[in-house]
């Protein structure tokens, strides 16, 4: 068959496509109809030759199948050193075969290709830092996604993530009239344990821009409320964009690039309509990733930078904390072992960590604090990273891949994790689910309101008796 | 048999030198005309200074033995690597017998090792590249990987070496040994442009494009330093 009514070729481009893709529960029929999609060998190989260049191919070309980066792969190691998840033998029977056939490969290829591209890698790059040659696999299996998606070979969660995108601009289904309703019941709802609470949409020339993971506003609308509260405390003025705010880009997980084009174009237009001096951008790796490292790509930027200064969320609270705009109770400091989970995408891939760390010595009474190990730049992928988190097919294997983090975790012998990053939450999540090891996982926001100090004049007045 | 051998060490000798040079500057200049910003989703020319600093910390703190994470993660390939290495680049270029042919073929020469330095760096050499071999053959996350191709490499970069050691403690036919050396180092030479011995070249091609990556784009200015390899 060449082309299934739900597994093909097509992205998702309207609301109906989408529903009626999400009607196939579980993509049952869409998996039941990839396993006899025709692949267009034509196609492929022409975009292979039109995006694969000197650096791809070299790549492929002078690995020296030295096997340096087995190691480096958490995925090798807690599958007990199993051969074939070693990154390079993962990349070359994949896109280094299929360059090799110069496109020319069949169904039951792709279908293997797809399975190692979504459950053997989460793109976390950490071979890259091992290997001899500067061979970065998780670049590559990133490129392998490109190929596999626009081919109709991308799991069913994940076609459905990237015509979110397309559709509403956001991963999820989220309107700007939910959107914007979310922001004012959030705003009222607080309003009475913090007086003059305000979340304001679309104001122009304000000092900060924050944008979010649709997620929150969706079914964390408690987070939206949380980074109001602070921005409160730290006297900042700031705005939503009423279009424009989801930062996430599950196309990205995807290899749709197409879709991640017209994500981040939406966050630029944002800004662009309403000028703030900075961006701010939510507890979340790839979102970052997404519109502050590689949108600028992907939105045709030649300087490689979004159009104003976009920082991550650590990055303000670090800054906030530092010069004092929100105080921390030295009461109420943190005076338990504690752990901070480095995420791949803002501190391997961005450099970060050092925010985070300078967060902790505020936060953290002095000797509380335990790192893992490795970590920062060296840390492993949580275990869900790249979407793994979100693929049902895979789910046996992602969860294999929440040991690693696990044993990383007990070795700490933390109960409280910190994780600023949505995916890494979700993955110690799941893995405390899976595993029971008895620990608790918190965003930064939460822990900071409960331990700022609040002025005099932004508590509640007392009512007259 | 001196005529071959002053064919070998003559015309074919320049050629096998011009092939070998002239290929590796081709592969290295079309590897970065081959680059594309936004392929790789990095912006080169406006932020170039940037990316030549992290990408020559990256190329050359990864030629120090034991100078990166990678390379202390792996202490017995990194031994086996630098003992390798040492002298498949250091003898062919200051060995005093080459010099002396360069002399006489182009009138001019590069400073020679002593000779007992020599001898312990082909020795290494050797050395090294069995147990290349062995961690290959014992390794299953190395048997995976491991291809015909990657011998074929290994013996193609290996043989001048043993040839010319062996050549050099006269045992055996001299002669024999000394031609056997010419001609296996002439076709490594030879072949090098066209197969994956182009990493000589292609190294720091390939690791200063990471390096620039993370100085331009993955961290930069944020990160501060370079990234800590
Ligand atoms: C400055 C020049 C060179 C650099 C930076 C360099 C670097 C490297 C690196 C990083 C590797 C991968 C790690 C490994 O598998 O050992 C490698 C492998 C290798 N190199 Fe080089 N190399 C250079 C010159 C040479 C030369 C001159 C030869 C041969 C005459 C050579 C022969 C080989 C071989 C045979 C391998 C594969 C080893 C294996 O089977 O694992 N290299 N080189
Ligand atoms: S470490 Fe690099 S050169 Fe060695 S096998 Fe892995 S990708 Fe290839
Ligand atoms: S990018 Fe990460 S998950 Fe993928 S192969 Fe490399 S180390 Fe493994
Ligand atoms: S979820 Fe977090 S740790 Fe995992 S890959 Fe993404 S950023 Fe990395």
């Amino acid at each position: 068959m060449p082309e299934g009514q739900f597994a093909n070729k097509q992205p998702i481009t309207n609301e109906e496509a989408l529903k009626h893709l999400l009607s196939d529960k579980g993509g049952k029929q869409y998996y039941a109809e990839m396993a006899e999609l025709d692949v267009d060998t034509e196609k492929l190989w022409a975009s292979i030759r039109k995006t694969c260049k000197s650096r791809t191919m070299t790549w492929l070309e002078i690995c020296a199948h030295c096997g340096m980066c087995a190691d480096s792969c958490f995925l090798y190691r807690c599958n007990d050193r199993d051969p074939e998840q070693v990154p390079a033998f993962k990349i070359q029977s994949t896109l280094g075969e299929m360059v090799r056939r110069k496109g020319q490969v069949d169904n039951a290829f792709m279908r293997r290709a797809m399975d190692y591209a979504w459950s053997r890698c989460t793109c976390c790059n950490r071979c890259g830092q091992f290997c001899p040659h500067g061979i970065d696999m998780g670049v590559m299996f990133s490129y392998l996604r490109g190929l596999l998606y626009a081919q109709g070979f991308v799991p069913w969660e994940l076609k459905i993530g990237a015509g979110m995108h397309r559709v509403y601009r956001a991963q999820m289904d989220v309107t700007t009239e939910d959107w914007v309703d979310t922001c004012e019941w959030m705003a009222e709802e607080n309003s009475e344990e913090w007086p003059g609470l305000e979340i304001p949409v679309d104001l122009e020339d304000a000092d900060i821009m924050y944008t979010l993971n649709a997620r929150e506003p969706k079914h964390y609308p408690e987070d939206v409320a949380e980074a109001a509260i602070l921005f409160h405390l730290a006297g900042e003025k700031w705005t939503v964009p009423s279009k424009g705010w989801e930062q996430t880009s599950l196309s990205l997980f995807a290899g749709d690039w197409e879709a991640c084009r017209m994500n981040v174009e939406e966050v630029y237009g944002a800004i662009e309509r309403l000028r703030p001096k900075r961006v701010i951008g939510t507890e979340c790796g790839h979102a970052h990733r997404a519109t502050v490292i590689e949108g600028p790509y992907w939105a045709g930027r030649p300087d490689g930078k979004p159009p104003v200064e976009y920082i991550h969320y650590v990055e303000w609270v670090a800054e906030a904390l530092r010069t004092g705009k929100i105080k921390i109770d030295p009461a109420k400091k943190i005076r338990e072992k504690v752990t901070l989970q480095d995420s791949c995408n803002y501190v391997r891939n961005h450099g970060l960590g050092k925010f985070t760390r300078e967060i902790i010595s505020y936060i953290v009474e002095d000797g509380y604090f335990v790192e893992m190990g490795p970590n920062r730049e060296y840390n492993y992928c949580c275990g869900g990273g790249g979407g793994f988190n979100g693929v049902g097919m895979y789910r046996p294997q992602r969860n294999v891949a929440l040991k690693t983090k696990r044993d990383q975790i007990l070795a700490t012998g933390a109960k409280l994790v910190i994780a600023p990053c949505h995916n890494c939450w979700d993955a110690i999540r799941d893995l405390e689910e899976e595993y029971e090891i008895g620990i608790r996982w918190s965003f930064l926001k939460p822990l900071l309101i409960s331990m700022a100090i609040v002025p005099e004049h932004l508590k509640p007045q007392e009512e007259d008796e | 048999m001196a005529d071959v051998y002053s064919f070998l060490t003559g015309p074919c000798f320049i050629v096998s030198l011009a092939v070998f040079f002239g290929g590796l500057l081709f592969r290295f200049v079309r590897y970065f005309y081959g680059l594309d910003w936004r392929l790789e989703r990095v912006a080169y020319r406006p932020w170039l200074g940037d990316g030549i600093k992290g990408g020559v910390h990256s190329a050359f703190k990864w030629l120090i033995p034991f100078g990166t994470y990678g390379w202390r993660a792996q202490p017995f390939f990194t031994v086996c690597f630098v003992l390798f290495h040492a002298g498949a680049v250091l003898v062919p270029l200051f060995l005093i017998g080459h010099n002396v042919i360069l002399e006489e073929t182009f009138g001019f020469s590069l400073p020679a090792m002593p000779q007992p330095l020599a001898d312990v760096l082909v020795a290494a050499t050797i050395m090294g590249a069995f147990f290349i071999v062995l961690r290959r053959i014992a390794l299953a996350e190395v048997r995976i990987l491991t291809t015909w191709y990657d011998y074929f490499i290994l013996a193609l970069a290996t043989v001048p070496f043993v040839t010319g050691f062996i050549a050099r403690l006269h045992v055996g036919n001299y002669d024999f040994w000394l031609l056997c050396h010419i001609i296996s180092g002439e076709l490594m030479l030879i072949l090098a442009p066209f197969t994956k011995l182009s990493h000589i070249v292609l190294y720091f091609a390939s690791r200063w494009q990471l390096g620039a990556d993370y100085a331009i784009k993955r961290g930069g200015h944020r990160r501060g330093d370079c990234f800590p390899w």
